[in-house]
């Protein structure tokens, strides 16, 4: 699905990235974890094509295509889905008028049919259904004035009605109450199928109960200091990120 | 020769729809010019070949005389070249012979930014100056239109018309919102206006249809300087449209209209325009000259909304306001003004509180691009006697450039204690975030742009009428093209 080698990428002139490594294949789910500030974000903002961020050396390949000189929006017509830790607030646009453009101008892209207003409306509530959404939170501008737990399940709600290849879910379960962590956890599971794959930035075990990683990394630094499977996670949530830290350095030096 | 206008579009759209028509109801006029230039005996002369009755001339020599003394106001923040008012024809007949006979021969691009503003196929004959066929025969069109007024009582007829038909009308209101001695332009206008629209609506009628669509062809050639007067009778509701979202070029660099507003008790008024001048090129050379006075006054009960969509001219300065004269009237502004290149927009309103528990809105989105300046100017004044006045103000300036210029000069004059004004403004650089969010989800960055300008603009285009708030989206894409990178 995506191949990360060697990445490195500055912001502001300074170097945050440091030489990233990912593979993530198909039917997979990764978990990316790490202290505040190590690059999480980052990494997410760079796999999305931001032009805030410089690319200084590596590259990336998704599904057989070179990622660095793409413009964003056709790594999301390709497939790249993003869910972002801070959603933005867009004045004046309905989720709905959003949703529909943004779907078709992939469908586009793909060179398929523009989908029909029945038929738009249809995915519309199967898929608010799956999320517990409310139609006037859908017929609402994009994100203005919602809560940080609605901002949160509206990321959600896009990952279905646009059904990505890959999502990368940055920190979609921070702020959630227990009962909408449940909620995001069953609509990325609805989601996620072996043709496609998620990549989640998480702080917290609690997404990882519902959402099970093939994969955990730790990123620290700018750079993946360890990886692991799902019990990875259990050990950091016990002891932190201290010993791990210490290791790193011991073997860098 | 369609390749060498391609080198130079706005040419084309200059030559295309310079060219001058007269459609349906306007009065016949022979083919005849004037030698340049402003005197007595030309503004005479121009009421002798519109067959005028002498209080109409006599009205214009004293508009003139008064213009005599005036000075051309100094204050708006916009520049241009000083206009020489004796090197321009004040009188010229229209021609009337279409030039093309098919679409096929009109500029592609032309038809191009039509198709992009959605104008209907017939429209776009008339607009590009192609001979139109017998369905769409303007007399048969403007005579049914005519018809279904007439069983109402409205009278919806050009200026010209309405001297010769309805001289008591006209002479009771002409003036009486905009006295000719109220500025510059306004006394320039009134000594030489050329035609225009005359709107009356009876009391307690509702008019039953937008004054507009196929109408608004016909605003398109009513001059330089145009003289619009719109009465309301009691009770009575109007919604009028001016202006025309397809590209208008005129060799008149000056064009200094007045429009004038009546509503009595319990009347409303709604005026929309959206105006798309040749705004000049790239450079900032050419364009259109628009000082345009519109005022409206409110009896008692009564509700005036101005909403505009300003897209065009070089430079532009523009005022509409609303005098609440009588009790619990009530005055609502809304505008959209976008400037892109070498464009300059000075534009606002003023909101005159006289009766008791008057109320106004006004709500102004400045769009500026390129290297263009766009200014807000607004008065609010709460008269002595007007009781529980509230005025609520909103005025958001977007930026689309590091180059251009936005800025907002709101006076607030309250004499009545008892008024509530409410002033807001911000002013915004075009969000990088949000571009970003956009473009993660597919859309691209022009794309993205409208979206937001659009968003940005929603209060204003959810008052237009619906098909022209439409053509109102579009045409802020067109006007923003290539603005961001
Ligand atoms: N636009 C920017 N300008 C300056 N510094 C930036 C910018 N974006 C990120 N950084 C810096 O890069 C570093 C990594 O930030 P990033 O947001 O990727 O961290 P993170 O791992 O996502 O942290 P958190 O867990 O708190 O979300 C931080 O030191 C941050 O301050
Ligand atoms: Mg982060």
């Amino acid at each position: 699905m995506i191949t990360i080698k060697n990445l490195h990428a500055k912001v502001e002139g300074k170097e945050i990235l440091k030489g990233v490594n990912l593979q993530v294949n198909a039917g997979e789910i990764h978990a990316i974890m790490g202290p505040n500030g190590s690059g999480k974000s980052t990494l997410a903002n760079v796999l999305a094509g931001h032009e805030g961020y410089e690319v200084t050396a590596g590259e990336v390949i998704f599904e057989g295509k070179d990622l660095i000189d793409m413009p964003p929006e056709d790594r999301a017509r390709e497939g790249l889905f993003l869910a972002f830790q801070y959603p933005v607030e867009i004045p004046g646009i309905t989720n709905t008028v959003f949703l529909q453009t943004a779907i078709n101008e992939i469908r586009k892209y793909r060179g398929l049919p523009e989908l029909g207003a029945k038929e738009f409306l249809d995915l519309m509530r199967e898929k608010s259904k799956i999320l517990n959404i409310d139609s006037s939170l859908i017929s609402r501008s994009v994100n203005v004035g919602f809560s940080g737990g609605e901002k949160k399940k509206n990321e959600i709600f896009q990952l279905l009605m646009i059904d990505p290849k890959l999502a990368i879910l940055d920190e979609t379960d921070s702020g959630l109450d227990i009962d909408a962590l449940k909620i995001v956890a069953k609509g990325i599971n609805v989601f996620h199928n072996d043709k496609n794959a998620v990549i989640v930035v998480t702080h917290y075990q609690r997404l990882l109960d519902y959402i099970v990683p093939d994969f955990v990394h730790v990123l620290y630094d700018g750079k993946i200091i360890k990886s692991g499977d799902k019990n990875l996670a259990l050990q950091l949530e016990k002891e932190g990120y201290d010993q791990l830290i210490k290791e790193a350095a011991e073997i860098e030096a | 020769m369609a390749e060498e206008y391609k080198s130079d579009d706005m040419k084309v759209v200059e030559d295309l729809t310079s060219s001058e028509y007269k459609w349906g109801f306007v009065t016949d006029i022979e083919e005849i010019k004037f030698p340049k230039g402003l005197n007595e005996d030309i503004i005479k002369k121009l009421s002798e070949v519109k067959n005028e009755p002498g209080w109409m001339t006599e009205w214009r020599l004293k508009a003139y005389r008064h213009w005599l003394k005036m000075e051309e106001p100094k204050w708006p923040k916009v520049k241009y070249d000083e206009v020489d008012f004796q090197d321009i024809i004040y009188y010229s007949a229209p021609k009337k012979k279409p030039q093309y006979e098919s679409l096929d021969e009109v500029d592609p691009q032309l038809l191009e930014t039509f198709e992009k503003l959605g104008i209907p196929l017939e429209e776009q004959k008339l607009l590009a100056g192609v001979a139109v066929d017998a369905v769409f025969d303007s007399v048969s069109v403007a005579t049914t239109f005519k018809e279904t007024l007439a069983e109402k009582g409205i009278i919806f007829c050009s200026m010209s018309e309405a001297i010769q038909n309805h001289p008591d009308l006209v002479k009771k209101y002409l003036g009486s919102v905009v006295p000719y001695t109220d500025n510059f332009y306004a006394a320039l206008n009134s000594a030489v206006f050329s035609d225009g629209s005359f709107v009356y609506i009876p009391k307690g009628v509702r008019c039953p249809m937008e004054l507009s669509t196929y109408f608004r062809i016909n605003a398109m050639n009513t001059g330089q300087f145009e003289r619009t007067l719109i009465v309301a009778d009691e009770g009575s509701y109007v919604s009028y449209l001016e202006g025309c979202t397809a590209p208008m070029r005129d060799e008149n660099q000056l064009h200094a209209a007045v429009v004038e507003l009546i509503a009595l008790d319990n009347a409303e008024i709604k005026y929309s325009t959206v105006q798309n001048w040749y705004p000049g090129d790239k450079e900032g050379k050419g364009g259109i000259y628009n000082f345009v006075t519109k005022r409206g006054l409110c009896k008692t009960n009564a509700k005036i909304s101005w909403t505009q969509v300003e897209t065009g001219s070089a430079v532009t300065w523009k005022y509409p306001s609303c005098i609440l004269q009588g009790d619990n009237s009530i005055g609502e502004f809304y505008s959209v003004a976008v400037t892109n290149n070498f464009q300059q927009a000075d534009t606002g309103t003023k909101m005159i509180h006289i009766g008791k528990n008057t109320r106004s809105t006004i709500v102004s989105k400045g769009i500026s691009a390129g290297r263009s300046d766009n200014s807000y100017r607004g008065l609010v004044k709460i008269s002595k006697n007007a009781e529980n006045a509230r005025n609520f103000s909103q005025c958001d300036s977007m930026l689309l450039s590091d180059t251009c210029g936005a800025h907002t000069f709101p006076y607030i004059e309250v004499e009545n204690k008892s008024a509530v004004v409410e002033h807001e403004a911000t002013t915004s650089k075009v969000n990088e975030e949000q571009i970003f969010y956009l473009n993660q989800r597919g859309i691209s960055t022009e794309d993205a742009v409208n979206m937001i300008v659009n968003g940005f603009c929603k209060e204003v285009f959810k008052e237009l009428p619906m098909e022209f708030a439409v053509e109102a989206q579009k045409l802020l894409a067109i006007s923003l093209e290539g603005s961001v990178g």
